[in-house]
């Protein structure tokens, strides 16, 4: 059994490397099927992980409440509409403890955008009003000057705190601190800079303005409603429960007695990270479907070429018949064949998926995006087993065609 | 020796129907050769001694008839048993050859080894045969890169690496310079000469009359059967040891 492995090996290996460019373009299908799963499959985790991971480091004990009740359908803002419910003393509410319990911090923002004018330099950025106690909920900190105060928040003061990006855009080398900006009609001047942070997810926190919430609203936009509260819990409060209480006091500013009457939503950290895991998994398996679906042009490729290789080695094989080869000795020698081209494809398709979703992960390092690479033991695995599956699957039919050829007709074949 | 023909075809036919066009090939065959004879089967091209041959030699089955082949009537044995014949009793020999191509020497005589169930020294076996075979400087050269002679030698050692009872042999000296085709033709005296039963299929009278027996085929039909009156024998015996 051995020997005749070696042998069927050494004659499947000299049968492919008798016509290299056709074995290597056979092979390619696989290559580039493999190669994609691979590629989608890491790019996926990596963009997952870079998602994850960030909400993860910032996210814990986080409860979200947003405008409008977004239980069903996509978030009002996807359809252009803006819901202006939720409101600045809705924050001051949360944050009283007989209210709701476990509370560490609750920020208000308001989000809009605008262009900022220092000197002749002008520069479109987003203005992200927020309260004071900004550092209790996001993983920022100040890397010169100061951040504003609660009285500067409550007295709508003109200060700004610049991100990385708008000091380099505005101000180059000069020290932006006491610089005096425009935003909109209003002055403001720069009391601090934020610590570089780097883009996470989609957003870029490097590239923003934050300024008092009530500044934001009464001076910039002229509105008095918040896009967004975040609620920071003490470490391990039962994340539930704030929920319920925070739906609870809501639904009383608001007037409101039954959940589906809900002008707002609450979402805990968890179902935040529940849904974009969903989201991200979803379109994870569909891209990796969708590039699998190449593996199978990439097996039609392959039985088309034993087709021909069979017709090729007619004689030989009405020779092999002829000197005692059975049906089966023959079908396996040319399945063995079939299975070499697409495990050498499948090899060479891992090498240069991973190879690719490297370069992926180091471009993605220079743009910034904090970026995992990841490489799934189990995805390489499965793609060997796909590899050989697609060459038994796609071989069988020309290795039974070879096997039951009659050894007569075979010996006549010209 | 058993007291049965090695080869005993009675009221043999072979019909073809290929998509409805229906040719008789052989009629009536009736034929018996004992272990250990040389038999030619003569026929001009198209006479249907190819197909007995290939009947004979267990690749082709017959329409009717019947054949018993050392004693076991094929139409009773399955194909994988037909195979294992094939490879244990039986050696081919063909006009072109037939050998892998790119493959060296040696691993071509080894091919039938590998389909058998003694799979113990092969490459010593296989070396063996072609060194009787005056090979034994060729075992590792491509099966490309050695003359013709050379070529129907190596497929002379690999019809006879599993020690067959009988060599079929289809117009071996076709395709050969005289030269080559005289050394073929001693080899296979040779061997007939240590008890290897020799059925050689040729359409040349000349070569046919190294047998010591003439089946002579026209038309399908059996027409003559004969013994040779004046057996030529292929000199210069210096290339089996």
């Amino acid at each position: 059994m051995g020997e005749e492995l070696k042998q069927s090996l050494s004659l499947a290996w000299r049968a492919l490397m008798s016509n290299k460019v056709r074995s290597f373009l056979t092979m390619l299908g696989i290559v580039i099927g493999v190669a994609a799963v691979i590629i989608i499959i890491s790019i996926g985790n990596g963009a997952q992980s870079l998602i994850l991971d960030q909400l993860k480091s910032f996210g814990k004990d986080l409860v979200i409440v947003l405008p409008g009740n977004s239980d069903e359908g996509p978030p009002s803002e996807a359809m252009g509409i803006t819901i202006t419910t939720l409101k600045y003393n809705d924050a001051e509410a949360l944050s009283k403890p007989n209210n709701v319990a476990n509370v560490k911090a609750v920020v208000a923002y308001y989000q809009t955008s605008a262009n900022v004018i220092w000197r002749d330099k002008s520069y479109e950025t987003v203005i992200n009003g927020v309260t004071a106690n900004y550092f209790d909920v996001e993983d920022s900190s100040i890397d010169k000057g100061r951040f504003f105060t609660n009285e500067e928040v409550n007295s709508a003061a003109h200060v700004a705190v610049l991100g990385s990006v708008v000091v380099d855009e505005l101000f180059g080398d000069v020290d932006p601190i006491g610089q005096r900006l425009r935003i909109k009609n209003q002055t403001v001047e720069v009391i601090g800079v934020l610590k570089s942070r780097g883009k996470v997810g989609m957003q870029d926190y490097d590239d923003q303005i934050l300024v008092p919430v009530v500044f934001a609203q009464k001076m910039i936009a002229g509105v008095d409603y918040l896009s967004s509260i975040r609620v920071k819990l003490v470490p391990n409060a039962d994340a539930d429960r704030a929920v319920s209480e925070i739906e609870e006091t809501l639904r009383e500013q608001h007037n409101i007695l039954k959940k589906e009457d809900d002008d707002f939503s609450v979402h805990s950290f968890q179902d935040v990270l529940d849904t974009i895991t969903r989201i991200t998994n979803t379109i994870n398996y569909f891209l990796a479907t969708m590039a699998g679906l190449s593996l199978v042009v990439g097996g039609i490729g392959i039985m088309n070429i034993m087709l021909v290789s069979v017709t090729e080695r007619t004689r030989e094989i009405g020779l092999r018949k002829a000197i005692g080869a059975t049906n089966g000795q023959i079908l396996r020698q040319f399945l063995l064949e079939s299975v070499c081209l697409t495990l050498i494809g499948g090899s060479i398709g891992i090498i240069s998926g991973i190879l690719i979703s490297y370069l992926a992960a180091v471009v993605a390092h220079l743009l910034r995006y904090q970026w995992d690479f990841v490489i799934s033991i189990p995805a390489l695995l499965i793609a060997v087993l796909i590899s050989i599956a697609i060459g038994i699957i796609f071989g069988l039919y020309p290795a039974r065609r070879a096997s039951n050829l009659e050894p007569v007709d075979a010996l006549r074949y010209e | 020796m058993a007291d049965y023909p090695l080869i005993d075809v009675r009221h043999l036919n072979k019909i073809y129907d290929n998509e409805g066009v229906i040719t008789q090939v052989l009629f009536d065959i009736n034929l018996k050769i004992k272990s250990g004879e040389f038999v030619s089967i003569m026929g001009p091209s198209g006479s249907g001694k190819s197909t007995l041959m290939h009947i004979l030699g267990l690749l082709d089955r017959p329409t009717s008839g019947e054949y018993f082949f050392n004693g076991h009537n094929i139409n009773e044995l399955s194909d994988n048993q037909l195979a294992n014949l094939r490879n244990q009793s039986i050696g081919f020999v063909f006009q072109s050859f037939n050998l892998l191509p790119r493959t060296t020497v040696l691993d071509n005589v080894k091919l039938p080894l590998l389909y058998s169930r003694d799979k113990r020294k092969m490459d010593e076996r296989a070396r063996e045969v072609l060194e009787n075979i005056g090979l034994g400087h060729r075992l590792y050269y491509l099966s490309n890169q050695i003359s013709g002679g050379e070529k129907q030698r190596v497929a002379i050692a690999r019809a006879l690496v599993n020690n067959p009872q009988v060599i079929f042999a289809d117009e071996p000296t076709g395709n050969l310079d005289s030269r080559s085709g005289i050394q073929v033709m001693q080899i296979l005296q040779a061997l007939n000469d240590k008890g290897t039963t020799i059925i050689l299929v040729t359409h040349e009278t000349f070569t046919a009359e190294h047998a010591q027996r003439i089946v002579k085929i026209y038309d399908g039909r059996l027409v003559s059967d004969e013994p040779v009156v004046n057996r030529r024998i292929a000199k210069e015996n210096e290339f089996l040891k």
